[in-house]
């Protein structure tokens, strides 16, 4: 029987909905059985609302107050710990996932797969590489644990509904007990677009490119984006240029994202920034040059000057679009 | 003081068209451009950074790879890598063993720092510095953005999901390279010259004591993806908006 520990990303009290992503991946091994662990310096918000997924067993609780910030070396030593017993151990192709999971399994001696997009079978996988230019299938081997990040663009939430049992770590386990290195500290963190709605789960996404021509400029996209009820995105050249935050990237080395919505403004559609956005529902491309690649992915273009559209199409949407 | 590690990855260049193979077995490599992954760029200048400002006492390169990956080294020697070191092997290593090896390179040199690219841009793992981390039980620093020496620590800005994040962490430690770290710099025709004189040296996975894994995760076939199709083309913004609501979007 496969049993799938599922590690819980939350941040400020609450679970991130990458969670409930990994869920659904594990939920494609057949008969698996499902647990979730939350490490917190105060679990019993996240774990409520981890215990309502619905197909998830147990929620574990490992509740220590050096598992208040999410740091790598202080987690993987508990969670690897824990994994005894577990034929998968899924984490959520985040920055929060990609740090922590591989150096799990190292402790664990073996290898990692990395961002599945999708189940084959308990130890089969896919998975994108080259820029998500080919897709590979790959085999874990078999008899010991699968350690892997999950795509989170390729999977839909967990349905809500569950009912979960909630248990703390016994305190005598070695993963309360272990001690915990403290060579590596958190400082402090900020958040620029914190009270935007979240790039990487936004059902909408205006996006912009290098055309915007300046920061002042981007604002444009961000009253069309207050008008959808949409996160912002940037091309790589747009963060390059200085016009985007570096967190609002999209693509290859930024975020991979599968918005029902993705709009594409002034973005000329590097190969490297499709990767991200190749499973959006619906692609919206906006630029001036008609031959620009963007379009050869889109469901629908426009051929035209941003300054003119974009404040046209904020219009309209606020007007009852 | 001591050295930087920097790991030089040789992968097909960032801006060719990868193409799957009709039979599936992998990608076309054939009269490829192959260069230093462009992380491992940044990896190297911020390492020769450090030592310019006189805190390192050199700089390190290692690949792991086939004979050609000599010439990525070069590069990296012309760009100021001090020595560089070829770890040959016939066939990919996965992440866990290219770990063990600098594993094993850190044990050897005792570097103050190892500073690797956040994913090589062909395989797209990003794991090699988190593995090497947990084998060598020290900290690590992930995506970095910004990295300041203060004497036996290091204070680093993190590119995360929400934001930036700063971290302390005690030397050694691993860091691995975002974008933004910095710009590598360009490599000057005096410094190719120079570049030929310097130390490359070769060894193997059984110089260095590491094994590669008896049950390593297997590649079974490579597929092209799925591709889009060209959609429709509208003429202005009231169009756009028709089409959004006939898709059921707005």
């Amino acid at each position: 029987m496969n049993r799938a520990l599922v590690i819980a990303e939350h941040f400020q009290g609450k679970l991130n909905p990458s969670t409930a992503k990994c869920v659904s991946c594990a939920q494609g091994i057949s008969d698996a059985a499902i647990d979730i662990v939350v490490l917190a310096a105060d679990a019993a918000p996240v774990a409520a609302e981890a215990a309502a997924l619905a197909g998830v067993q147990r929620v574990r609780t490992l509740q220590r107050p050096e598992n208040a910030e999410a740091l790598a070396a202080v987690w993987a030593p508990q969670i690897a710990a824990l994994a005894t017993g577990y034929t998968h151990l899924f984490g959520p192709s985040t920055t929060f996932g990609k740090d922590l999971m591989p150096r799990i399994a190292a402790l664990l001696g073996v290898g990692q797969i990395s961002d599945v997009m999708a189940v084959e079978s308990a130890l089969r996988l896919r998975r994108p590489v080259y820029a998500s230019n080919a897709i590979i299938t790959v085999e874990a081997p078999a008899g010991s644990i699968v350690v892997a990040t999950v795509r989170v663009a390729s999977f839909q939430p967990a349905a809500a509904g569950g009912n979960a049992t909630i248990e703390a770590v016994a305190s005598d386990a070695p993963a309360v007990t272990a001690k915990l290195p403290t060579t590596t500290r958190f400082v402090s963190r900020s958040a620029a677009n914190a009270d935007r709605p979240d790039l990487q789960t936004a059902n909408r996404v205006v996006s912009g490119g290098r055309a915007l021509a300046s920061a002042e400029n981007f604002k444009l996209l961000f009253q069309l984006a207050d008008a959808l009820g949409a996160a912002v995105g940037a091309s790589r050249a747009a963060v390059d240029a200085g016009y985007a935050a570096n967190e609002l990237q999209v693509g290859q080395t930024g975020k991979i994202i599968a918005p029902e919505l993705y709009m594409a403004l002034g973005i000329s559609g590097a190969i490297q920034h499709l990767t991200g956005i190749k499973d959006a529902r619906t692609i919206v491309a906006v630029n001036k040059d008609s031959e620009a690649p963007i379009f050869e992915v889109a469901d629908i273009g426009l051929v035209g000057d941003l300054f003119q559209v974009v404040p046209e199409l904020e219009r309209l949407i606020r007007a009852g679009g | 003081m001591s050295p930087i590690l920097v790991g030089i990855k040789r992968v097909v260049d960032y801006s060719v068209r990868v193409r799957v193979k009709p039979d599936g077995s992998g990608i076309v490599t054939d009269g490829v451009k192959m260069s230093i992954n462009p992380f491992d760029e940044i990896a190297l200048e911020e390492a020769l950074r450090i030592r310019e400002r006189g805190l390192a006492t050199e700089v390190i390169a290692i690949s792991i790879g086939p004979p050609e990956a000599q010439q990525q080294l070069r590069t990296a020697l012309a760009m100021g890598a001090d020595r560089a070191l070829l770890v040959q092997v016939d066939a990919p290593v996965e992440p866990l063993t290219a770990a063990r090896v600098f594993l094993a390179l850190a044990q050897k040199h005792q570097p103050q720092l190892v500073i690797l690219g956040k994913q090589a841009i062909d395989d797209d793992n990003g794991q090699t510095g988190q593995m090497l981390a947990a084998l060598w039980d020290r900290p690590q620093a992930t995506f970095a953005s910004k990295l300041v020496l203060d004497g036996a620590l290091a204070r680093v800005t993190r590119e995360v999901d929400v934001g930036l994040e700063t971290i302390e962490v005690d030397l050694p430690a691993v860091i691995t390279t975002d974008l933004r770290l910095n710009e590598p710099r360009y490599i000057k025709l005096p410094d190719i010259m120079k570049a030929k004189k310097k130390p490359l040296d070769v060894t193997s996975l059984a110089d260095l004591g590491v094994a590669a894994p008896a049950h390593a995760i297997r590649t079974l076939k490579f597929e092209p993806p799925a591709q889009r199709s060209r959609g429709v083309m509208v003429k202005d913004a009231a169009e756009l908006v028709a089409a959004l609501k006939q898709r059921g979007v707005l």
